[in-house]
């Protein structure tokens, strides 16, 4: 607890000292740092941005892409400590709690009691933008990884169904092997393995084993029967992408279900953007359907923006770029782009194709029923040190180095050492 | 210098020669063959890439990834291209190699020269620097240049980089000036001339060789480095690394391959320019003095 | 005698001014490079996570690096791809320098070619390796492309094989510099001795084993200190090729200690990393500078 004082106190004196060096751009704009390089995310900020400039507020881009955003967030790491932290700042889940423990971001509550957004934004979600009643960032929108994309033509000329259990999944994939097609498009990269584990394990443990296992890390749960399970679900799959998966961005495993040379991939709702962009369109082309056996569940990141103390009371800039955030026409044109769903439950879903439209319908559900949790791959789940420990028996048992018993043996060491 | 450039009395047989030509052809195959992808996609459409055979020469050659890359590709919320960010990678190096390269010289000069009790210590403490590795430094050197308010700015790149490069230059310039005769520097000293005056009139204007060895690398290291680049820069000082990662590296939509590989020559052009151009007198540094060790 | 106190005050400016002009490189090597150092050496027995604090939790750190799987792969990683890094570059380009050196016709062009790869950054790179590497595209497809169907090269996509493609990408980049290290050396050989030899009737293989490349010493350690150094920083190399995988079969050193610092927030694993490699590194470097600089006294 020292320490931590400490730290909130270097931080407190770091921001001081940046006062007379970091302010040029604070006054006059904000100053965004994020990792959204690619055209169409680009083209969802600059709403954001123009939205912003309408209002004279000016716009100082900083993007830094890479790994999904660690590039971004070991940049962070530099600015703040040399007490120039930008205005606004990419987060996503358990690092937005971090910082916030740091005393390092700035308190929204003004605002969000104006607009009302307790009351729109679900309460899992409110979990990682409001840290001790106070908050702290501004929700994008909900991504959720618990999805299967399909390609309709393969499946219909194997005659398969869009599968809801884990035995009709394993028949569907044993159909496709036999007929000569990559039954699963998958990229072998660290985080990919996990958002396939992620739905793999809401299948077998169910919401509370999931949140047993992954939120409260109970050991029972991680190194159990039901885990040993999970992996051997997983060393199915396993058996069912092709020799070349290593390495391979999740892109271009996307491709490989749009251009028919495979069948299914489980990954988050972005890959939808992948399909629009070729052309493809929802319920015709391609199938978009929950991990089978996770139907209820939706499991969730959110992208957000925190808020740097810039010296004080959140300022002018920060303000208004938070309303314009959580705004429901961005929120709506944001989404529509990124494939995601809005952050709030009140925005209107005509401008969402199907997938969108039953997005926007699971989340709501899930939130209500106690259904909707984070992200174990996603960070979402726990902090980057557990989620990585995670990753690093995950990738390991896909890459055939662990069996499904020692697999569950070590998630139970690595999250220990990971704490 | 006292070494010099000479062909070996080596003799060789015809049919090793043909072998050794041989050899070395297939060598100059293997170290072109990254440049050769790299150039052929970066001329293609993007669908020719896609269709499979990167080996392939292009079907129809286009400049359009060219144009693109330089001018109009998303590397953040604005299209604006590498072409800004080229700039503020010029504004970072050229102070940089300057600064450093000097900084090298002086301390050569000194350590061979003017020595003094303790100064090969003095020098083994430089020259470990060289070892250090970039990533423990990131932090405590955020801290030292958030206190001296140079964050977020073009100088505290520049100080970085003068920093981490100067114990090479020390170690070219040293190694280089521990084999120029030392009698010359007695005779000028008798003659009344003082520490700067040798050094301006009689070191310096035979360093050209040593000079270009140790502006290419650091031209090369400082120009090639992402890691302070994204770090410790602004927004208006972003190198040109950083910008290319942003375009190559965006993890959404399409990828467009062929206007990444001519961003990433874009990127090279500068360094591949320096080694291309000064390239034979890299060579002739080394042998006067690097490798003397 | 205000003449003497100013010729004086010159010979004393004389004999300080060398320290003078060293000092702020001194100053800033102690700073920023050792100062830096203690300060990750003593950040490596604290409790930092997100940034650095300063709570001290003693060995903590080193026993639970020493309980990641994960570490000793990199450090077993670290040994192969040091032990032929360095190895190979060293043959190739001592083999490169020695033909290089036969009166070769357009050598100085064959020789920009050589070193070219130095000047590229693997962020430049890394995509035509990655392309050229993947069997679906590259290398493996091509060959089968051309009708050498049994045509097999899948190292990158291999756990156990794909640190032997990392060791060819950096061979590639920096074998031609280690090239034209040698070839310097090669061309400060004294011909008189190599003269002589010949006259007695030594073949060229006795000449080199004998004569030349004893002379080359100097060489052989300037090459052995830089790439020692670049073995050991190696990092966007393994980023740009493979991330670290397949699985976790190509972390080394480096980026480990990157990745515990800044992506898994465990900045106190990391700085406990950072001490072993910056140990491992004195202990090769210091003995090498010691007997290096002791010579020359």
């Amino acid at each position: 607890m020292r320490s931590f004082l400490k730290t909130k106190t270097a931080i407190a004196l770091a921001l001081s000292v940046t006062a007379g060096t970091a302010s040029a751009d604070g006054h006059s704009g904000v100053e965004v740092l994020h990792w959204w390089t690619s055209g169409g995310e680009a083209a969802a900020l600059n709403v954001l941005k123009d939205d912003l400039e309408a209002q004279g507020i000016g716009w100082t881009d900083m993007p830094v892409a890479g790994g999904g955003g660690e590039q971004a967030m070991t940049v962070l790491r530099a600015r703040v400590t040399a007490g120039n932290a930008p205005t606004a700042v990419q987060g996503l889940g358990f690092d937005i709690i971090d910082w916030a423990n740091q005393g390092a971001l700035a308190n929204l509550n003004e605002v969000a009691a104006a607009e009302g957004w307790d009351d729109v934004v679900p309460a899992a979600l409110q979990q990682f933008a409001k840290v001790d009643g106070a908050w702290v960032s501004a929700p994008v929108n909900v991504h959720s990884t618990n999805w299967v994309w399909a390609n309709k033509a393969v499946l219909d000329a194997n005659g398969i169904a869009a599968p809801t259990t884990w035995e009709e999944f394993e028949s569907a994939l044993a159909t496709l092997q036999a007929a000569g097609i990559t039954p699963i498009a998958h990229g072998g990269q660290a985080w990919q393995d996990t958002t396939v584990f992620d739905g793999v394990a809401m299948s077998v443990l169910g919401i509370d084993g999931y949140r047993a296992a992954f939120v409260d890390m109970d050991e029972s749960v991680l190194g159990g029967a039901d885990m040993v399970e999970v992996f051997n679900r997983m060393a199915v799959i396993r058996a069912n992408v092709d020799d070349n998966f290593s390495g391979r961005d999740w892109n271009l495993a996307t491709a490989m279900v749009i251009n028919g040379e495979a069948g299914f991939q489980m990954m988050g709702d972005w890959a939808k953007g992948e399909f629009i962009n070729a052309g493809k369109v929802p319920g015709e082309d391609f199938l978009c359907f929950r991990f089978p056996g996770t139907q209820d569940q939706v499991t969730f990141n959110a992208d957000q923006f925190m808020m740097f103390d810039q010296g004080g009371a959140v300022s002018e800039q920060q303000a208004a770029l938070a309303s314009a955030i959580l705004s429901p026409t961005f929120q709506s044109a944001f989404n529509v782009v990124k494939g995601s769903v809005p952050a709030r439950t009140d925005v209107s879903d005509e401008a969402f194709d199907a997938c969108g439209k039953q997005g926007m319908a699971d989340l709501a559900a899930a939130a209500s029923s106690d259904n909707l949790i984070g992200s174990v791959a996603h960070g979402h789940a726990n902090p980057a040190s557990v989620k990585n420990a995670i990753y690093d028996v995950v990738t390991a048992h896909f890459n055939g180095e662990f069996d499904s018993e020692t697999a569950a043996a070590e998630l139970v060491d690595a999250v220990s050492i990971a704490q | 210098m006292s070494i010099a450039s000479q062909d070996t009395a080596i003799r060789t047989g015809r049919v090793t020669r043909m072998l050794i030509y041989l050899v070395l052809l297939l060598f100059a195959l293997f170290y072109m063959l990254p440049l050769y992808v790299m150039v052929v996609n970066s001329v293609k459409p993007l669908d020719e890439i896609t269709g499979g055979g990167m080996m392939n020469l292009p079907q129809v050659l286009t400049f359009e990834p060219w144009a693109k890359a330089w001018s109009s590709a998303q590397i953040g919320v604005e299209p604006t291209g590498l072409s800004p960010y080229f700039w503020n990678s010029i504004k970072m190096v050229v102070p940089a190699v300057a600064i450093s390269t000097v900084l090298g010289a002086l301390n050569g000069y000194v350590l061979t020269k003017w020595r003094f009790k303790y100064d090969t210590i003095v020098f083994g403490l430089i020259l470990f620097a060289c070892f250090i590795p970039f990533q423990i430094v990131l932090i405590p050197m955020a801290k030292m240049l958030g206190l001296m308010g140079l964050a977020g700015t073009t100088s505290g790149l520049v100080l970085v980089h003068v920093v981490y490069g100067v114990g090479f230059t020390t170690l070219y310039f040293r190694n280089y000036y521990a084999v120029f005769p030392t009698e010359l520097i007695r005779a000028a000293q008798i003659d009344g001339a003082g520490f700067f005056r040798i050094f301006w009139r009689i070191l310096l204007p035979s360093s050209g060789p040593i000079a270009v060895v140790s502006i290419i690398w650091q031209f090369t290291n400082i120009w090639n480095d992402f890691l302070f680049g994204a770090s410790f820069a602004g927004a208006d000082s972003q190198p040109m690394t950083v910008a290319l990662n942003n375009l190559v590296q965006a993890s959404h939509g399409v990828k467009e391959y062929n206007v990444h590989f001519a961003g990433a020559i874009l990127a090279a052009l500068p360094t591949l320019l320096v080694y291309i151009v000064a390239g034979r007198y890299f060579v002739r540094g080394l042998m006067a003095g690097s490798v003397k060790g | 005698m205000a003449n003497t106190a100013n010729a004086d005050f010159k010979t004393r400016l004389q004999t300080w001014l060398p320290k003078l002009v060293l000092s702020p490189s001194l100053a800033l090597m102690l700073v920023f490079v050792y100062g830096f150092i203690i300060f990750s050496v003593y950040l490596s027995f604290t409790d930092s996570r997100l940034l650095p604090s300063f709570g001290w939790v003693g060995l903590e750190n080193y026993s639970k690096l020493w309980r990641l799987s994960h570490w000793e792969t990199s450090i077993m990683n670290m040994g192969v791809f040091a032990f032929l890094y360095i190895g190979i570059c060293t043959f190739l380009g001592l083999s490169l320098a020695i033909f290089l050196d036969q009166k070769i016709r357009g050598e100085g062009f064959i020789r920009t070619i050589y070193l070219y790869p130095m000047a590229l950054s693997f962020i430049v790179t890394g995509t035509a390796w990655k392309w050229f590497l993947d069997p679906g595209i590259g290398l493996e497809n091509v060959m089968q492309s051309w009708g050498w169907t049994s045509f097999e090269f899948d190292w990158i996509k291999n756990s156990d094989f794909a640190i032997y493609t990392v060791v060819l990408a950096a061979v590639w980049q920096t074998s031609g510099f280690v090239m034209a290290m040698f070839l310097a050396g090669l061309r400060g050989i004294d011909n008189e001795i190599l003269k002589a030899a010949q006259m007695d009737g030594a073949s060229n293989w006795n000449l080199y084993r004998r004569i030349i490349i004893p002379q080359l010493r100097p060489a052989f350690l300037s090459a052995f200190v830089i790439l020692s150094h670049l073995a050991i920083k190696t990092f966007d190399l393994v980023i740009a090729l493979t991330g670290g995988g397949p699985g976790r079969a190509t972390e080394l050193p480096a980026t480990f200690m990157y990745s515990y610092t800044f992506s898994r927030n465990q900045m106190g694993i990391g700085a406990a990393s950072a001490t072993i490699m910056l140990m491992t590194i004195a202990a090769i470097m210091i003995p090498y500078l010691y007997a290096e600089l002791r010579e020359k006294k």
